[in-house]
């Protein structure tokens, strides 16, 4: 870029022009971009489902990518979105029916109450082995830059205010968002 | 392996299970400069496994020693060297 007549006669330090100062930053963040970007892996998990089990997986694996200093997307849709929701986030619960490995027939476990229960026991079981709760997690997630990501369809679907979710929370992003990570991204998991 | 290094820092993570190891340790690296050891604690079984994964992924962290204590309980030591930044 020619610089020396049709640039604004702003003076600033050393003679270089507004223009020139900006060429030149332009270039030393290209410059930057390279170094840094092939060399950083990527992740992007899509997150949909909002039962306690099915909070874990996302979150583990990307707290230890960020361990890992990889760039990493989690995108929150549908019942996903719980996981980052200020309130239901504390009451996510296990569900009895349908869960073959908990050791109770699906007849009983339809029977009200259940999920409750199998949620305690869920909940004391991560107590006594120290397992990281969710809340911990979306800490670690969000302290090691991990973007957490809420769709914007499901939150108006679901009647969520971008005021109900967690700070630090990246709220009205949609599918284009998340197709342009994914694309972007060494791993990519729908969970 | 051998054992002429001298430990920089050590981390305590006993009882905590994953990702806490690894998360843990990564955080006590960014405190560190090149050429410190931090030597992590922990009881989980999947720490050496995993501390291997997490060296081999990244090439500041090497490993220098990983040694089972018997102390009561099984301690899984992963001493680990930081090396120049990727």
């Amino acid at each position: 870029m020619s610089t020396d007549s049709a640039a604004p006669d702003v003076d600033t330090e050393g003679g270089a022009t507004v223009e020139e100062q900006l060429e030149e930053l332009r270039e030393e963040l290209a410059e930057v971009k390279a170094e840094v970007a092939p060399d950083q892996k990527k992740m992007t998990i899509i997150s949909t489902k909002g039962t306690l089990d099915m909070a874990y997986p996302p979150l583990i694996l990307a707290s230890t990518a960020a361990a890992f200093g990889w760039d990493v997307t989690v995108f929150h849709t549908f019942w996903g979105l719980d996981i980052l929701h200020k309130e239901k986030t504390k009451g996510l619960k296990l569900s009895a029916v349908g869960n073959p490995s908990l050791p109770m027939p699906n007849l009983l476990a339809a029977i009200p109450g259940m999920d409750a229960m199998a949620t305690r026991m869920m909940k004391s079981k991560i107590k006594k082995n120290q397992t990281a709760t969710i809340q911990e997690l979306i800490d670690v997630c969000l302290e090691s830059g991990v973007e957490l990501q809420a769709c914007q369809m499901t939150q108006d679907l679901m009647d969520y205010d971008e005021d109900d979710f967690i700070e630090g929370v990246t709220t009205g992003v949609g599918a284009a968002t998340a197709i342009d990570h994914m694309a972007e991204a060494d791993i990519q998991l729908l969970v | 392996m051998g054992t002429d290094y001298a430990i920089t820092e050590t981390l305590d993570v006993k009882g905590e299970s994953c990702p806490m190891p690894v998360v843990k340790a990564k955080k006590a690296f960014d405190g560190l400069v090149e050429g410190d050891v931090l030597e992590v604690l922990a009881t989980d079984p999947g720490a050496f496994p995993d501390f291997e994964a997490w060296a081999n992924r990244i090439e500041a962290v090497e490993i220098l020693d990983q040694i089972e204590r018997q102390n009561g309980e099984t301690v899984y030591v992963n001493v680990v060297r930081k090396g120049a930044d990727e």
